[in-house]
């Protein structure tokens, strides 16, 4: 089975400090797959560097076939890969359903004299983004709140919203960052059976960074664990839990 | 005065003759020389921008009307106690009375700046930068409307306090009032430095600029440290205002616009938040304005915008600027 | 679409009947007044889409509109200047004399600033914020200096003799034409993108929002109206300089779109028409008053109070929401029911 995500020593460094050093990793198509590691260990800089917000300094990217490093977030977003951001980033000023929409908005093949216009094709392209917006909400368990501007949302709810939007942009791979933090133990549990669901039903790719172990051991196949930019292991859950250098990282370096 | 018209690309557009043989090494020299005193002006006006946008990253658009007020703050005094310009007579205000009035105008625009920052900058501190920038903008328009509500809106003739006169200096002459603009900002430049970099409030100064919210951890009063940075840029502003009037005597409530946003592209130039980056970025402007007005007065204009666009674009950082990065 | 077309032809239709019954039976004064007041809504309803809706704060809104007058002036007026060449007095003859010619020569000024507003776009809207804000202000002031070394337009002494062709009419057929198109500009996939990149850029990028393109069209769009204003205020005028293009200019259009709330298209309507008319109020009370300037102090004072009391405008980003309102816009069906 080839890999739909690959990276070969992707390094940065960010003036004198390597941040991720020769960080090696391989997601296979329909791999629910967990990042995990301590405070500070280039987590998110490594999504950064897959989703083409950072430029790696050195080492490639490879992504359904293509190289990905180099390209702008527009072009990876284009070619497949979505993601969630650990600090939430939602459009605040617009409805939840609109937040979804926004998704969307990159598969619209009309240009702006059709909505300024008002053909019959804008028409269609709003029922589009419209339809596939509040099935995604639905799936997110947010239709009820459609309506709502994002601002209003309470917390977990911006954070399942924030998928429901990367899932509109029909990504081959979503990478979600921390997407449990803030969230009580029910709402966890619940986010647990939306990720499996969205590998399931919606056959996409999940990456997952998270600090709650108990969510990643439990929905994760497959998981590598990163420390001060390097990879110290990569196993299954049970693996993982019982691997020294892990344990040491997480309870040692006190 | 007619400016000249070249060939013309665009229905005639000028174009500028850049090679006209007409100038010589010594003139552009001589314009080099006018250039770092015009200069000097921008770099005590910059600074004011510089730290203020280091601090609360606020462009302070007033800040050319304080520069503004500072000139009308010595022109009233020296009015009050009768200096006023007598066609031929000898000036003869005596060297203490001159110093007064600098001090007189140092301390209206420090008040001033201080008031300007505690009603219409500090209840914005929390609200979005477009907010505050948008009352900067008020503030501007405030200052200069009421300037010419209390002073007129025509331009006041300055006291004269000593004969202009040209100065030999090597290949160059300059005019006494201009070596005097370049003496006086070496000195409040100087002030300046020692007073940031030796002193206790200038320690708590740098360290708002570096990250208010530890400063504050660390027992820094930040109100008052905000205060005091919008003090002195006012006192350096102050300076160039006087040494302005001096050396041209011709205030309007509408000087500070102009200068103003020149100073402001001195600071972008130098790098925000810079102050030995507002002195270079001034004097560097200054000296480019000038070499350019050997060709043409208008376009000289331009050479300030001109350069705040290609900055910009090249270098948003600036020229002794540190760039950030946005944190993901 | 046939929608869009019928609501414009009555509109016109519309404004063709008010241009008759201001002409016919209201002063002139209160004519011009209103006149100004189209100008004004035409130039804060195009910058709120750039400033308001795409959140890109640009301060060089007078400069397209510089150019739009000049173009278009251009091209309707009798040009006198001194050739050096010839060491004569010259004249050129309008391009395109007479009433008919002036809608090509504001669409000629309108297409001239929206290609100044892709020059100066592309490059700049890659700053943020305020540096954004004061690159296109220099913009600005690059813009009148050209005109001030160009004799040929009269330099800084300005252009006289503008055809007055602008009325009531062509004014209000351009409100009708950028509100209509803003709104439906609004209401679409782009206008959810623009208010996406306005929101959080880097997220709008993350879902595949091309954020640099749409900036950059949402300028030109922006720019092109300006420059149509420009044209409509110069032919109102009859006479323009660069000094009526000035920085304050742009101030003003900027306080316009914030007294009505930044984003919201109807409060844009009605900023304009406050500070047009209210300015001209407040000439009155200036001169029983005698206290001349005191109308500026005023508008400052104004600005600055709004900031610290209500930042988000008086309307927010909020549409003022008259039920007849909407169902006459186009794009009303899709607008979902909204709490």
């Amino acid at each position: 089975m080839s890999a739909l995500l690959e990276t070969s020593d992707l390094t940065i460094r960010f003036g004198g400090l390597t941040a991720v050093d020769s960080f090696n990793l391989a997601i296979s198509e329909g791999e629910l797959f967990g990042l995990i590691g301590p405070n500070g260990a280039g987590k998110t800089t490594v999504f950064n560097m897959l989703t083409g917000v950072y430029l790696p300094t050195e080492g490639a990217v490879h992504f359904d076939g293509n190289l990905i490093n180099g390209k702008n977030p527009v072009q990876v977003a284009r070619l497949g890969i979505s993601r969630t951001f650990q600090n939430i980033r939602l459009f605040d000023e617009l409805s939840v359903l609109e937040n979804a929409m926004t998704g969307a908005h990159q598969h619209s093949k009309i240009n702006l004299f059709d909505s300024l216009l008002r053909t019959p094709r804008h028409y269609r392209e709003e029922k589009r983004q419209r339809d596939r917006a509040y099935e995604l909400l639905e799936f997110m368990g947010l239709e009820d709140r459609a309506g709502l501007p994002a601002k209003q949302l309470p917390y977990g709810h911006r954070r399942k919203l924030e998928i429901a939007r990367a899932l509109a942009t029909e990504p081959k791979l979503i990478c979600l960052d921390e997407p449990a933090a803030g969230m009580n133990s029910g709402e966890k549990v619940e986010l647990s059976q939306l990720i499996r669901k969205i590998r399931d039903e919606l056959e996409i790719t999940v990456l997952v960074i998270e600090h709650d172990m108990k969510l990643v051991m439990d929905i994760c196949e497959k998981i590598q664990v990163l420390d001060y930019g390097k990879t110290i292991a990569l196993g299954t859950p049970s693996e993982i839990q019982n691997d020294k250098q892990v344990i040491e990282a997480y309870l040692g370096g006190e | 005065m007619p400016e000249p018209v070249g060939s013309g690309i665009l229905f005639g557009a000028p174009v500028l003759p850049l090679l006209d043989s007409g100038v010589t090494f010594e003139a552009i020299l001589q314009q080099v020389a006018n250039g770092i005193a015009k200069g000097s002006v921008y770099a005590l006006i910059a600074v004011g921008y510089t730290m203020v946008y280091g601090v609360l990253q606020l462009i302070n658009f007033a800040h050319g009307e304080v520069y503004m007020l500072g000139a009308y703050a010595s022109y009233y005094p020296a009015k009050w106690l009768g200096y006023m310009p007598d066609a031929g007579e000898k000036p003869k205000v005596p060297l203490v009375l001159i110093a007064g009035l600098f001090v007189a105008s140092m301390a209206f625009c420090a008040t001033l700046g201080m008031l300007i920052e505690r009603l219409a900058y500090r209840p914005l501190r929390n609200s979005s930068r477009l907010a505050a920038l948008i009352t900067a903008i008020g503030v501007s328009l405030l200052l200069q409307n009421g300037g010419q509500m209390l002073f007129g809106a025509d331009p006041k003739g300055f006291p004269r306090f000593m004969d202009q006169e040209s100065v030999s200096l090597g290949p160059v002459a300059l005019a006494n009032t201009k070596i005097v603009i370049i003496a006086v900002t070496a000195v409040m430049m100087t002030g300046l430095h020692l007073f940031v970099q030796k002193t206790k409030p200038g320690a708590a100064m740098r360290a708002c600029s570096y990250d208010m919210r530890t400063a504050r951890l660390m027992g820094i009063n930040v109100d008052r440290t905000i205060a005091l940075t919008f003090a002195t840029g006012s006192i350096m502003a102050s300076v160039g205002g006087v040494l302005v009037a001096m050396d041209q005597p011709r205030l309007t409530p509408l000087m500070g616009l102009l200068m103003g946003l020149k100073a402001f592209v001195a600071a972008v130039l130098g790098g925000i938040g810079s102050i030995p980056g507002a002195v270079l970025g001034g004097l560097t402007l200054g000296v480019a304005e000038s070499v350019v007005g050997t060709w043409s007065t208008t376009y000289s204009e331009a050479v300030a915008f001109v350069i705040l666009i290609l900055v910009l674009l090249v270098k948003p950082s600036g020229l002794l600027g540190k760039s950030g990065r946005e944190k993901v | 679409m046939a929608r869009m077309f019928g609501i414009l032809i009555v509109a016109i239709a519309v404004t063709f009947g008010l241009n008759w019954l201001l002409d016919s039976f209201v002063d002139d004064y209160v004519v011009r007044i209103i006149n100004l007041c189209g100008i004004s809504i035409i130039l804060a309803v195009s910058l709120n889409v750039i400033n308001g809706l795409c959140g890109q704060f640009s301060l060089g809104h007078a400069g397209f509109m510089a150019i739009g007058a000049y173009v278009s002036a251009y091209f309707t007026t009798t040009l006198r200047y001194f050739d050096e060449a010839q060491a004569k007095y010259v004249a050129i003859e309008p391009v395109f004399a007479g009433q008919w010619g002036f809608v090509p020569a504001l669409l000629a000024g309108g297409l001239a600033a929206a290609a100044a507003g892709a020059v100066v776009g592309i490059p700049t809207l890659r700053l943020k914020g305020d540096y954004l804000a004061i690159a296109t202000l220099g913009f600005g002031e690059i813009v009148t200096i050209m005109i001030t070394n160009f004799e040929k337009v009269g330099g800084a002494n300005g252009l006289p003799g503008l055809p007055a062709y602008s009325n009531t009419f062509w004014i209000y057929s351009f409100v009708v034409l950028v509100v209509m198109l803003s709104w439906a500009l609004q209401r679409s996939t782009f206008g959810r993108a623009l208010i996406a990149i306005r929101e959080n850029e880097l997220a709008a990028e993350v879902m595949g929002i091309p954020a640099s393109r749409l900036k950059v069209t949402a300028f030109i769009y922006g720019a092109f109206f300006a420059g149509v204003a420009g044209g409509l205020l110069g032919h109102l005028l009859q006479t323009i300089s660069p000094a009526t293009f000035n920085f304050m200019k742009s101030i003003e259009v900027v306080v316009m779109l914030v007294l009505g709330g930044l984003g919201s298209m109807t409060g844009a309507i009605v900023g304009a028409i406050v500070l047009t008319v209210l300015p001209e109020a407040l000439r009155d009370v200036e001169s029983s008053v005698g206290l001349p300037g005191i109308r500026m102090v005023v508008y400052a004072l104004v600005l600055i109070l709004l900031m610290i009391f209500r930042p988000q405008g008086v309307f927010g980003q909020k549409e003022l929401s008259l039920k007849l309102l909407r169902r006459l816009m186009p794009g009303s069906k899709d607008k979902e029911g909204e709490a």
